[in-house]
């Protein structure tokens, strides 16, 4: 469990992370969603004492990470996956970390096979590595103490798609055996499918968190829902004569109402439905609505 | 947190056990900064090149020698790759320490093991046995040539005393904490070289020019001169002044930079 209380850290008039405070349950992943420099980085730096924090504190487990002994074993970190000398193999700075933190080599192979990572390709010069291997090499060295709290900086960036749902399996598994995992991103989408919980952040403050549900139901903001039943035409009458705005929308109707509101209309007109979700975007637009006072571009 | 999160099961286990955990031993961490200091390209050729140098010179020395029937002895052999281990040393304890920041590994060392001064102490020592692994092979190439210098000129001289061999090695490791104390100030490997270089070329022909010219900077410098100074301790000068001037002079161009840099370290972002 991960413990951010009233975290603030100033850098002379700049405040990047402004009394921050949140919790990251045991058994899920927690998603440190914001645009850039918002303060995800600054706050994880924190959290593994790399940054001293100007107010407030952050603990992991009851305990400040400095307190931490070999703390390798307990929390895994990726800050950025970059940050490994160029000229040494993906195996030899997996290597340096077992070693440093006790582990026996077998250790090395296991979590080069978790990441997918070739002995051949272990064996290249990280400057020959793509980003998308680097972050599985960064991941692999986040695994090897066998910690049960991970903190994760942007670790699905430079990931292929296939690369972000492996990722995916890999943190909710990760997960659902009583791990702790906090991973940031500014892109919606990778934290949309791997985590459990989100925390937006924007100009260094909280905007927002809770889970996908709960975020999406308390914005002040026209829900939209994408629907096909067996018979449309149906279904956008019914909808009509509830007085809800029903559009065409490819296969099926696009309907200015929670998914909810049209499954009961559905089933109360005893209407079949083939397709009922939450339309695409609605997330993103309550994420840029939530920071857009920090965002760099003006949001159209 | 939200309403809509399952409160966590009994027994999930909130707080870290850490009872069973030992902070990693001393003798670890050395080791493990010994590998990093031989497992990159940098780090493997700046040591396989200060022991070929090591052997070009004293078998330079041995043919030169031998060619002109000039007279040798042991300590000569060493001496002469001592002169050029003087200038690589210096370089090998910089990079030991910069290494991590300009390719940001301290970020990964620090979050490994926040207790930093001991990371450091573990470089500094990395820098002393890699330093002693020099003097050891100086001297074992030194005694092979002064063997073929017996071989060729019919006659050996083994002189190297005791105070010469302490002399060498302790001269040598402050060469390298020189460098590695710059290094902790500047955390960039060019700079600190720069610097390392100008302290030991430029100064000296300014402190010179400084004593001449300026009467008190004269009674000065022996107190700020940590290059002259050292020759107290080739000559095992019984002078309490030599080597109080040694400390003085030492705390100046090796306790100051040293101190201010690792508070430094010890204060700075990791980034």
């Amino acid at each position: 469990m991960i413990t951010v209380e009233g975290l603030t850290r100033k850098y002379g008039s700049f405040t990047a992370v402004d009394d921050v405070s949140f919790v990251c349950q045991p058994g899920r992943v927690t998603g440190f969603l914001g645009p850039n420099g918002a303060g995800k980085t600054t706050t994880m730096r924190v959290m593994v004492g790399l940054t001293p924090p100007t107010a407030g504190r952050v603990t992991i487990g009851g305990h400040l990470y400095n307190d931490i002994p070999n703390p390798g074993r307990h929390v895994g970190v990726l800050l950025d996956a970059s940050a490994q000398h160029a000229g040494r193999t993906g195996r030899e700075i997996l290597e340096l970390g077992a070693r440093t933190m006790g582990l026996p080599s077998t250790r090395i192979d296991e979590m080069l096979e978790l990441v997918s990572l070739t002995p051949a390709e272990s064996k290249r010069r990280l400057r020959n590595y793509s980003l998308g291997m680097k972050q599985r090499l960064g991941i692999a060295h986040a695994l090897l103490g066998d910690p049960s709290v991970l903190i994760l900086d942007e670790p699905a960036n430079g990931l292929d798609p296939a690369g972000i749902r492996w990722m995916r399996g890999l943190l909710k598994g990760y997960a659902e055996r009583g791990g702790t995992v906090l991973l940031s991103s500014h892109l919606l989408n990778e934290v949309e499918l791997i985590a459990d919980e989100m925390i937006l952040i924007g100009h260094g403050r909280i905007v927002a968190q809770g889970d996908k549900k709960t975020l999406l139901a308390g914005a002040t903001h026209t829900a939209a829902t994408l629907v096909t039943a067996l018979d449309n035409e149906a279904l956008a009458a019914a909808l009509s004569a509830r007085g809800l705005t029903v559009a065409p929308a490819g296969e099926g109707l696009r309907v200015d109402a929670e998914p909810v509101e049209v499954g009961r209309t559905a089933a109360e007109n005893s209407i079949v439905l083939v397709d009922l979700r939450a339309a695409e975007g609605a997330l993103e637009d309550l994420f840029l609505e939530l920071t857009s006072d920090t965002q760099r571009e003006e949001v159209a | 947190m939200s309403a809509g999160a399952p409160a966590p099961a009994a027994g999930l286990g909130h707080a870290l056990d850490l009872s069973s955990t030992q902070p990693i031993p001393f003798a670890r961490l050395v080791r493990v900064e010994l590998r990093k200091s031989y497992d990159t390209r940098a780090g493997f050729w700046l040591l396989l090149s200060i022991g070929l140098l090591v052997l070009a010179a004293e078998v330079i020395a041995l043919a030169v020698t031998t060619v002109q029937d000039e007279a040798m002895q042991f300590g000569d052999f060493v001496g002469t790759a001592a002169f050029l281990t003087s200038f690589l040393l210096p370089v090998l304890g910089i990079m030991v320490l910069t290494s991590e920041w300009s390719q940001r590994t301290a970020m990964v060392t620090f979050a490994l093991d926040p207790r930093r001064p001991l990371v450091i102490a573990a470089k500094a020592l990395v820098g002393v046995i890699l330093t002693l692994a020099t003097v050891a092979v100086s001297i074992a190439i030194g005694a092979v040539c002064n063997l073929l210098y017996g071989a060729i000129e019919g006659h050996t001289d083994w002189t190297f005393g005791f105070p010469d061999f302490v002399a060498f090695t302790i001269t040598q490791v402050l060469a390298m904490l020189g460098g590695f104390a710059l290094a902790a100030l500047f955390l960039n490997t060019a700079a600190a070289i720069v610097v390392y270089f100008v302290y030991k070329w430029v100064l000296p022909g300014l402190f010179a020019v400084g004593a001449g010219l300026i009467g008190w900077f004269s009674d000065l410098r022996p107190w700020i001169d940590f290059q002259v100074a050292q020759e107290a301790i080739w000559d095992w000068s019984g002078s309490g002044r030599d080597w109080a001037q040694l400390v003085i002079s030492g705390f100046v161009w090796l306790g100051v930079p040293l101190v201010w840099g690792i508070w430094r370290v010890l204060r700075a972002e990791v980034k």
